[in-house]
């Protein structure tokens, strides 16, 4: 199980403070999949970040599995299961999309197996193995190509920051197969989402707004909300 | 040949000469250089490897339409105190397409400094091809500088093509590389050069190429890393002087408290003339770190990998 207890995180801005985050408490079990939304600069993508160590919370503490992880690194989080899917994709110069997947799966895996995964994401694998994953690449592609190093790594707990941004929709179908694919397989899935078909996969939704857990629960109970609100603002 | 373990160590590092994890010498023509003597050398039917009378140095002369041959001459100091000037010459017939090997190493545990300046001059024939692969390397933990000048200097006859791949590994302490190129009519010269610095290190890229031919390219591209208090300087010139195009590329990643100078330029004597430079000079991106953290590597792994490919 995640826990997550009291969680802030403060920026400086103009000689003031700001919490993008503010006193979060959540526990996550174990195969659960969860998705938290709510509206831009709600603090979702720093709560990933903190998760992931990316960000290092101002006060709180992480469990994972009755261990304190508050202070782990990203490299100590990854080797004990923890993966992460970048909104932005990052690119490489001389680094090969097969290299990407080589070091995702933390040992030298076969060209077949490699290609498993592009496919998972609907590339096109003889096309795509051995390029770099640099700026010749599209968004979209990137984006895949994220997503594919994330199924390489083989977590325990994936942590999917925004992955629908950049994706087109026939892309996007496969997404929502991949998800469902997790949620079957019962992985520990934390997905930052706007999008209501992967909302409705979810377990649980959580919503957050101004840094806070503004309400959580089950789709069917928590969806008619947000979809009302949404049809409020057309 | 008898060869020290150092001596083999450097053919490995930069003459591709290991097989099997273990020295060995190549097939087809070489001429291989310890401590300022040649102490083997084979020509073939179609690559004749002769000593120049003039100087020190050799005249490598292959035939016309010769295909898929290669020619290694790497050179070896192992010898502290060696300073040595080498002029080796090629002639490229007409429509040959060939490899060719070169690359020193400087093996330097004394006191005082080692020093190979390597004078290259190429006469590509036309339609001829060329890939002239030069790897450099120093290692030992004496006082005496591992010192390494290459000049290149290339003549490309109507049609011929030339890719330089060229690559200071590790462990030069200063280096000056000069790079000259004229190219005739639809020649083509492509330039990927790999740098290294690290230490108080000092490397020096000069590059300038004149396209003279209609229809002439260059692509000159280079990738640095400069780590500790090394300094480099990477200074090109593409001077068009016809319909032609040419491309000069410098991106370095610049580390610690190393210095890096970037010195593009173009001269287009040619309304014709397509002349771009690039250059980029920026520390290791912090994402690309964390991204390779989050799959497991540590923040060290992560730097090395980064470098690695870059340099690839």
């Amino acid at each position: 199980m995640l826990e997550l207890e009291n969680i802030s995180y403060e920026v400086k801005k103009g000689g003031s403070k700001t919490k993008v985050l503010d006193s979060i408490s959540l526990k996550i079990e174990t195969g659960s999949f969860v998705v938290i939304t709510g509206p831009n600069g709600s603090g979702k993508s720093t709560l990933a970040q903190i998760l992931m160590g990316i960000k290092a919370p101002t006060e709180g503490e992480i469990i994972l599995d009755e261990k304190n992880i508050t202070k782990s690194s990203i490299t100590e989080r990854a080797k004990n299961g923890m993966t992460f899917s970048f909104q932005q994709p990052v690119k490489f110069k001389g680094i090969y999309v097969y290299d990407l997947l080589n070091i995702s799966s933390g040992e030298l895996i076969s060209e077949d197996e490699a290609k498993k995964y592009l496919k998972k994401v609907g590339l096109k694998p003889e096309e795509y193995l051995l390029r770099e994953v640099n700026g010749k690449l599209s968004g979209g592609e990137l984006k895949r190509i994220e997503i594919a190093s994330v199924l390489a790594r083989k977590g325990k707990i994936l942590i999917f920051d925004e992955p629908e941004a950049g994706i087109d929709l026939w892309s996007f179908e496969n997404l929502v197969r991949i998800f469902k694919n997790l949620k079957s397989e019962k992985k520990t899935t934390i997905i930052i989402s706007h999008q209501e078909r992967i909302l409705k996969i979810a377990d649980e939704i959580i919503i957050l707004e101004n840094g806070k857990i503004k309400s959580k629960n089950t789709p069917e109970k928590i969806l008619p909300e947000i979809l009302n609100k949404k049809e409020a603002k057309t | 040949m008898n060869l020290t373990e150092e001596e083999k160590q450097i053919f490995c590092e930069v003459a591709d000469t290991k097989k099997d994890g273990v020295f060995e010498i190549p097939e087809g023509a070489y001429n291989f250089r310890v401590n300022g003597k040649a102490v083997s050398r084979n020509s073939t039917d179609n690559i004749n490897i002769k000593t120049k009378k003039s100087n020190s140095g050799l005249e490598i002369y292959v035939k016309e339409n010769t295909k898929n041959e290669q020619v290694h001459i790497p050179v070896a100091i192992s010898t502290t105190g060696i300073k040595e000037t080498v002029y080796n010459d090629f002639y490229i017939g007409e429509n040959a397409e060939i490899t060719i090997i070169a690359g020193c190493g400087i093996y330097n545990c004394g006191p005082t400094d080692s020093v190979h300046d390597g004078i290259h001059r190429f006469f590509v024939g036309k339609n001829a091809k060329i890939t002239y692969i030069e790897k450099h390397y120093g290692f030992g933990q004496g006082r005496g500088g591992k010192i390494l000048n290459p000049t290149t200097e290339l003549h490309l006859d109507k049609g011929s093509e030339a890719e330089l791949i060229m690559e200071q590994i590790k462990g030069v302490d200063s280096t000056i590389r000069k790079t000259t190129a004229t190219l005739e009519k639809n020649a083509k010269l492509i330039v990927k050069e790999r740098l290294m610095t690290h230490g108080r290190q000092t490397a020096e890229s000069i590059y300038c190429v004149e396209l003279n031919g209609e229809d002439s390219t260059t692509t000159i591209a280079s990738r640095s890393v400069a780590q500790d208090l090394s300094k480099q300087t990477f200074r090109s010139k593409i001077i068009g002087n016809n319909k032609c195009r040419g491309h000069s590329e410098c991106d370095a990643i610049i580390m610690d408290e190393a210095k890096v100078s970037a010195i593009p330029s173009l001269d287009a004597n040619c309304v014709d003339a397509e002349l771009i430079h690039e250059a980029a000079i920026g520390k290791i991106a912090g994402e690309q770190i964390i991204k390779l953290m989050t799959l497991g590597l540590t923040r060290q792994e992560a730097e090395s990998r980064v470098i690695n490919g870059f340099l690839r």
